[in-house]
């Protein structure tokens, strides 16, 4: 067995490390850009406000914030890269996902992050079930018709639920919140689990798109629908998974972000907008590109914000946004493969 | 690790009947049996304030904003394939700009609304440039549209200029003036203004059809390589038909500034707005003249009648009274259904069987 082994992994082994190689060397050029212009925007900044300690909030602010915004932005991005396309409800599933939250944690009286067993299941059925039902049948259909769907579900989501549970805001309490000093900025404990929870869903999805069959399936749906359902692939069911698993994480996210969160029918709607910014960014359907983009995204909204004080902190990200999707449209980080 | 392809576009679904739900169109006809129509349309329109009760000319009015929206998202979405989602753009600039003319320096709405849909065009024509420029399609040109539309509500958001959140009112004119675009609140004037616009809005969705311009559009719309390679200059003709897609949904932002005298960045630029026009055309007929007329006929009454079952709800769904959300709700699910069941809408589908005897 091991001679049968041996052969095979030396002949696999040289192309996988030369892409790696070529990837890693793009990549870094474009970080090390970005790592210079945030710096150089940063310093601006820090002029702008003449405070060390608001430029330390800020960026602290900004890397926390932009890691719930990559984690609001991987269940996007895993279904672009499979499925192309954009989810418009995956906002309103963040809302919807706030609500069961709330709902949980008011029924049951249990600690919020439990809800995450109630959440994920929940909204992975309702993922599948959209896919399977108002989807699939117009996989094959040009693109704005599955757009035309999407943005029906993220109308119909939202205004569910405006009727159930009116416009009032909810709020969802953390036991044992406090702000917690960090380099120097005070941060909310809340935020800083939102930010490891993204870490973890990164870790998660990646691994399971890298290490396990499942993830084979749908990276080979991904690469080649057709060549994949000549092997036998089930692309229909791949689909449903896939959209199913976008949803889990869109579930996830809504029940990390809830302790921090104004909880109203359209409180994902800001989401959906940084959420695209931060797929383009880190290159549509780029797992480990949307964390990227989430910081960049986070930073720039935070450092935006003390450059051009009065002006909304999102209105940095648009014009970074445009930018990118105009000299760059295929993402910035790594090649979209 | 990533796990995407490139992107898909539109022209390599194999699927014929399928791809095209957007391009419903009657070929080319010796008679302008088009202008016929049009004009019975107006005389009838016309005809309307004599025969609704006075309280249901609002909902007319709003019929006709609707309209306008729709007629503007159609030609550049429908005939000319860019997909938007950002008419909100068009919407709000053209409504900012008269409502800002008016209320700072008293300019009469009627310049507001040539210079709303100038502005509305120079905005329109420059992104769109950079956009086709930098070969954005699809799904991207779909956001970056978005993305305008948004930059621009949190732009005007955050503008002191423009009272920020607040908006602008239209000052209230002790008696009704044609010059000023203001007339009593039952004054079927401002109905038959708005059916003026829809007409001309009509009519240059005709002419644009049977122009040159309009037949390179659609060529580019159906194939842009090949257009291209017949010597079509495919960038010229796109832009035009956002231009005049632009300034159509922008006079639809004037009339309904006069119309309910007030403005604010949501009204203008939400998403919902971008929304309406796109529903009200997909209902009607996406790709054809009078769908987006029929669509709006269609949806525009909806929110009221779903309103006014609200006040008077049925024993069952009695605990619905007084919960908002239920009309965009019916809009999200007769968008889908009709996305999924009628993707050419009700007048295309109807002009096929039509067409097929």
């Amino acid at each position: 067995m091991t001679t049968n082994t041996q052969p095979r992994a030396e002949l696999e082994a040289p192309p996988v490390a030369r892409r790696r190689i070529r990837l890693s060397r793009e990549m870094t050029k474009t970080l090390v850009v970005t790592v210079v212009i945030l710096t150089i925007v940063a310093v601006a900044a820090g002029i702008v406000s003449g405070s060390t300690t608001v430029l330390t909030q800020a960026l602290v602010t900004g890397v926390l914030t932009g890691g719930i915004y990559s984690l609001i932005a991987m269940g996007l991005t895993l279904i672009y890269g499979v499925l192309h396309i954009i989810n418009f409800a995956n906002g309103a599933m963040v809302a919807l996902s706030l609500y069961l939250t709330y709902e949980v944690v008011s029924i049951f009286g249990v600690h919020p992050y439990l809800a995450l067993v109630i959440t994920i299941p929940v909204m992975m059925g309702l993922g599948a079930l959209v896919q399977a039902v108002l989807l699939n049948p117009v996989m094959r259909a040009p693109i704005h018709t599955q757009l035309l769907i999407t943005i029906g579900l993220a109308l119909a989501i939202e205004n569910l639920l405006l009727l159930v549970f009116g416009p009032n805001p909810l709020s969802v309490q953390l036991p044992g919140n406090t702000g917690v000093p960090v380099l120097g900025a005070t941060v909310e404990l809340s935020r800083i689990y939102a930010f490891i929870g993204s870490l973890v869903l990164v870790a998660a999805l990646w691994l399971l798109l890298k290490r396990t069959a499942i993830g084979t399936a749908i990276r080979a749906v991904a690469a080649n629908p057709e060549g994949a359902r000549l092997v036998g692939i089930n692309i229909k069911g791949i689909y449903i998974l896939t959209f199913a698993i976008g949803a889990a994480a869109a579930g996830a996210a809504g029940t990390l972000i809830a302790p921090f969160s104004t909880i109203q029918p359209t409180a994902g709607a800001i989401f959906n907008l940084t959420a695209f910014v931060v797929v383009v960014l880190g290159g549509m359907g780029n797992v480990p590109g949307a964390l990227v983009g989430g910081l960049v995204v986070g930073l720039t909204e935070q450092l935006g914000a003390l450059i051009f004080p009065g002006q909304s902190p999102l209105l940095a990200v648009f014009v970074v946004f445009l930018i990118v999707l105009f000299v760059k449209p295929k993402g910035v980080f790594g090649r979209a493969s | 690790m990533s796990v995407t392809t490139p992107t898909r576009t539109s022209k390599q679904a194999p699927d014929a009947d399928l791809a095209t739900p957007f391009l419903t169109l009657a070929p080319r006809r010796p008679f302008p049996y088009e202008y016929v129509i049009l004009t019975v349309i107006l005389i009838a329109g016309a005809a309307l304030p004599f025969i609704l009760p006075a309280a249901e000319m609002a909902i007319a009015v709003r019929v006709l904003v609707f309209a306008l929206m729709g007629i503007g998202w159609n030609i550049m979405s429908g005939f000319g394939g860019m997909f938007s989602f950002g008419h909100a753009a068009y919407f709000g600039i053209g409504s900012y700009t008269a409502g800002f003319m008016l209320v700072e320096f008293g300019v009469s709405p009627w310049i507001g609304l040539v210079v709303g849909m100038v502005v509305a065009v120079i905005a329109a024509v420059g992104i769109s440039y950079l956009a086709f420029r930098y070969k954005l399609e699809g799904a991207y040109y779909a956001m970056s549209t978005f993305a305008f539309a948004e930059m621009l509500r949190l732009f005007v958001s955050g503008n002191d200029a423009l009272h920020r959140t607040v908006g602008f009112t239209v000052p209230v004119l002790p008696e009704s003036s044609f010059a000023m675009f203001q007339f009593d609140a039952g004054s079927p004037l401002y109905f038959w203004i708005g059916l003026v616009m829809v007409g001309i809005a009509l009519l240059t969705s005709i002419v644009f059809l049977r122009s040159r311009t309009g037949r390179f559009t659609l060529a580019a719309r159906d194939n842009e390589m090949a257009a291209s390679a017949l010597g079509i200059n495919v960038l010229r003709y796109k832009l035009t038909a956002v231009a005049i897609s632009a300034a159509i949904t922008a006079s639809a932002g004037v009339l309904y500034l006069q119309f309910y005298m007030f403005i604010d960045p949501d009204l203008a630029f939400g998403a919902h707005v971008s929304n309406n026009a796109i529903i009200t055309t997909v209902v009607g007929g996406a790709g054809t003249i009078w769908g987006p007329l029929v669509g709006a006929i269609i949806m525009a009454p909806l929110s009221d009648v779903v309103a006014g079952f609200l006040r008077n709800p049925p024993e069952q769904l009695s605990f619905l009274a007084g919960h908002g959300g239920l009309d965009l709700l019916l809009y999200a699910v007769i968008l889908i259904a009709f996305v999924i069941l009628l993707p050419k809408g009700i007048y295309g589908t109807i002009w096929n069987k039509v067409k097929k005897k």
